[in-house]
């Protein structure tokens, strides 16, 4: 039955000890951890909360990539087809062009050909007449010392000359 | 202690092979109870222990200072020698010279009381050291681990499971105290397990423990209680006849503010000493059965220790239900002596509604 008897001197004991250790600990210890406790689990949530837009956002960009990434396309295969067409239309263009130019050398050309043939032909003749002229000079000059002769060698030289023709 | 008497176990055998019986009772009784000097071990025929300052006052001869030592060459001293029966059985009583016995006032530093400031300082070694971590960190750091991660998931789930839902409002203001007094108790009822000294005291299984542990839950819930609770003690909610002219209900109210305590008390007490008890009457199978020679003291010693591993292993259990229990009951009756401002029919909807009225009906049951 002692065994159930507080003992006087037990209790006061751990009155001091226990009041020591409540008043550390109360003081100092727990409210130390607790608070810590709740406010990592305080930041925990706002991270949490933070993160969540943050995926929120990111899906929202992934979004507006993909968009951007479509519209991108299109643009690019538009651009492409535009530039295929200007490089067609360039290429028409200049070939239409050459073709131009070519024909009208080759006439100009021609044209000149033409001309300086022309121009040969009449520096010829003129040569051809001189030549005629001085040949004829100086058969007349030799021929003309006898009258007869000189009216029949100027006779024959006209038929010759219409002949000739 | 199962450990001690293992290895006690040549010393106890030659006691036994000389006294040719076992005493139980004294084994057990001698562990349970209170002592004036602190036994740690029997090398052979040599006894260590510490002897501890006895301190008396006494109404005739005034105080009185003296080691345990010399109490133990011839028993008593200053007058004063440890009565063998009566209520105070295992206590210095002082012989009057008319021969009659007188229970000094004594305030001795018992084996109990320095194992509670051994314990006290180890509580507060372990709290601060876990609260300087916290110092030193702050709440966007990574969580701890080790030992300290190990203390803030205990505490965090005592708060949140315990403190939280029992005291309800304002629970932080309670929540170091009824840390204080769970980790207090755990502590104790572990080194209670554990063998060797400095531990091994038996202190969550002295009642005077107890007592003072319950006696600061009382306190609390009669000093911290507000209007309404005791409105609810000394004037509930009743028809009129129960409570006038004879206060049937307030009558009944008030015995129950000093059964919750008691009830603590005892609980805590109960639990711890029964286990101490059953694992020093497996460890003294041992010796018993020894005698009988090896054919029934082999098997039995085998037995006996694989029962003594269950029941300590049971005991670290224990240990911490009880403590969880002490403190789960002082946050319910926390919670009970601070109701909140609002008409019964409204806080038993709410009540419901929370899923709680059950819980707390069945905290009070236990």
């Amino acid at each position: 039955m002692d065994l159930l008897i507080p003992e006087v001197g037990t209790i006061i004991w751990m009155l001091i000890a226990a009041g020591i250790v409540f008043f550390i600990l109360v003081k100092w210890g727990f409210p130390m951890i607790t608070r810590m406790v709740d406010e990592r689990n305080e930041y925990i949530d706002k991270s949490l909360l933070a993160a969540k837009e943050a995926n929120e956002r990111l899906a929202g960009i992934q979004n507006e990539c993909d968009e951007l990434l479509k519209e991108t396309r299109a643009e690019q295969s538009r651009i492409l087809k535009e530039a295929a067409d200007r490089r067609d239309e360039i290429i028409a263009e200049a070939e239409a062009r050459a073709k131009e130019n070519g024909d009208k050398l080759i006439s100009d050309a021609r044209e000149q050909i033409r001309l300086e043939k022309e121009e040969a032909l009449r520096s010829l003749r003129r040569q051809v007449a001189e030549i005629s002229v001085q040949v004829a000079e100086r058969v007349v000059r030799k021929e003309l010392s006898a009258d007869d002769e000189q009216l029949s060698m100027i006779d024959r030289m006209i038929d010759d000359v219409k002949t000739g023709k | 202690m199962s450990l001690l008497f293992l290895i006690a176990v040549p010393a106890l055998a030659q006691e036994t092979a000389r006294d040719e019986t076992v005493d139980v009772k004294g084994i057990i009784f001698g562990h349970l109870k209170d002592s004036y000097h602190w036994h740690i071990i029997t090398i052979g025929e040599k006894e260590i222990s510490l002897h501890l300052p006895v301190i008396l006052y006494s109404k005739v001869s005034g105080w009185h200072f003296f080691s345990s030592r010399e109490l133990e060459h011839t028993g008593s001293h200053e007058g004063f020698h440890i009565t063998e029966e009566g209520a105070h059985a295992g206590k210095l009583v002082e012989t009057l010279p008319d021969g009659t016995e007188l229970k000094p006032l004594d305030l001795s530093l018992t084996k109990i009381a320095l194992a509670v400031m051994i314990n006290s300082l180890l509580l507060c070694v372990i709290v601060m050291c876990t609260a300087r971590w916290y110092r030193r960190h702050s709440a966007t750091d990574p969580a701890p681990g080790g030992f300290v991660g190990l203390m803030e998931y205990v505490i965090a789930m005592i708060v949140d499971d315990v403190i939280k839902p029992s005291v309800g409002k304002d629970y932080k203001r309670y929540t170091p105290l009824l840390l204080t007094i769970f980790f207090f108790i755990l502590l104790s009822n572990i080194m209670g397990l554990i063998p060797i000294f400095p531990a091994g005291a038996n202190v969550t299984g002295n009642i005077a423990i107890t007592l003072t542990l319950a006696l600061v839950t009382f306190f609390t819930v009669n000093v911290f209680g507000n209007r309404e609770y005791w409105k609810e003690i000394l004037w509930p909610d009743v028809p009129i006849f129960l409570k006038a002219p004879v206060p049937l209900l307030p009558f009944i109210e008030i015995v129950g503010i000093f059964t919750k305590p008691f009830a603590l008390t005892v609980r805590l007490f109960a639990n711890i000493t029964a286990g101490h008890a059953i694992i020093l009457s497996l460890t003294c199978v041992i010796f018993i059965t020894a005698r009988m020679g090896p054919v029934i003291g082999a098997p039995m010693t085998v037995l006996s220790v694989f029962f003594m591993i269950f029941m300590n292993l049971l005991e670290l259990l224990v240990a911490y239900i009880q403590a969880y229990v002490f403190t789960m009951l002082s946050a319910v009756f926390i919670g009970l002596s601070r109701p909140e401002h609002q008409t019964e029919k409204k806080a038993k909807a709410n009540a419901m509604a929370n899923g709680r009225q059950p819980t707390v009906k069945v905290k009070e049951i236990h």
